[in-house]
């Protein structure tokens, strides 16, 4: 299975998120963001990072990128894509995902490691958890903090498309406690911490964060 | 040239920290007079020729599409950028 990675001029987090890939058994795939074309993969991630310097609104400009033109509409058909951090952003700013991500209410970047509550296993990406699973990942943000009407986040609540929430203290006043959702059918999911940082013993909190990667393979062979 | 300004305000709903954080330096410098701040931004965008409707349309467009996010800001005017201001825009300020 081949799972494409999308480079963006300013993204950061694209090596580590490869490198969980190939820990979890599945072949990394660099992604350009000017060359429209996915090159076969079966999924994709937009990592963490400062796509195109966050000017204007984080996510905002890569949004418009090439690649994201064919994105889009592979994603709609039902290709697996989770969006980490920045690419959360670029997939609310693309209405990928509902909803926008603003700047942490306590106005700090904020690098720590938190402990998540995985509310959805229905998801491309969380299908390997159980439910109300608790798990160990790295946060770092300046705009982490996910806001929508409270029309749209009770629709995510009643449809089951809370992925994950923040347990503990609120660490950037995201409404509800959201740190990650999903589209309606669960092939796009976006996430404000880090499970890429998580992936392999020695080298982050924990290795909680490799069943983020290994779910979209089984649910490739599902599929 | 004609010039086409767009300006975009954080929704009142959506807590605003860049204007929390100007207004307590506000209170710090002793301007108390200002009970509330919020930030938003300005767009100046370039035509040849004077704006047309077509201008300003495709302005609104743009403003509704990339120049802000319909979740978190409004787009509060599109508007025609009169002489008067680029005037002012262009004179030095007086020391």
């Amino acid at each position: 299975m081949k799972v494409g990675v999308v480079t963006f001029p300013g993204s950061l987090d694209d090596h580590d998120a490869r490198r969980a890939v190939d820990l979890a058994g599945a072949e990394p795939v660099r992604l350009w963001h000017a060359e429209a074309d996915l090159l076969g993969v079966d999924a994709v991630i937009l990592p963490g990072g400062f796509s195109y310097g966050d000017y204007l609104r984080a996510g905002a400009i890569a949004r418009f990128s090439p690649v994201m033109d064919v994105l889009i509409p592979a994603a709609q058909g039902g290709l697996p894509v989770l969006g980490i951090c920045n690419g959360f952003q670029v997939l609310c700013e693309s209405h990928l995902l509902p909803g926008a991500l603003v700047r942490n209410d306590h106005q700090q970047f904020q690098c720590r490691d938190q402990q998540l509550r995985v509310e959805s296993t229905r998801t491309a990406w969380t299908s390997g958890f159980s439910a109300g699973e608790q798990v160990l990942v790295a946060l770092k943000n300046g705009e982490g903090a996910y806001v929508a009407e409270d029309r749209t986040l009770d629709e995510l609540e009643d449809q089951g498309r809370v992925v994950a929430r923040y347990v503990g203290p609120n660490p950037n006043g995201s409404r509800r406690a959201i740190a990650g959702v999903s589209n309606a059918r669960g092939n796009v999911v976006g996430l404000m911490p880090h499970p890429e940082h998580a992936v392999e013993a020695g080298y982050g909190p924990s290795v909680d964060g490799l069943t983020f990667f290994t779910s979209v393979l089984r649910s490739a062979v599902s599929a | 040239m004609g010039t086409v300004i767009v300006d975009v305000m954080p929704k009142h709903e959506i807590l605003d920290p860049q204007g929390q954080a100007v207004a307590g330096a506000l209170v710090r410098m002793g301007a108390a007079a200002f009970t509330e701040v919020r930030q938003g931004k300005r767009f100046a965008l370039q035509v040849e020729g004077e704006v047309t409707q077509e201008h300003l349309d495709a302005a609104r467009q743009a403003a509704m599409t990339l120049l802000s996010n319909p979740v978190i800001e409004d787009v509060v005017s599109v508007r025609a950028q009169q002489a008067s201001e680029r005037l002012q825009a262009h004179q030095e300020p007086s020391a």
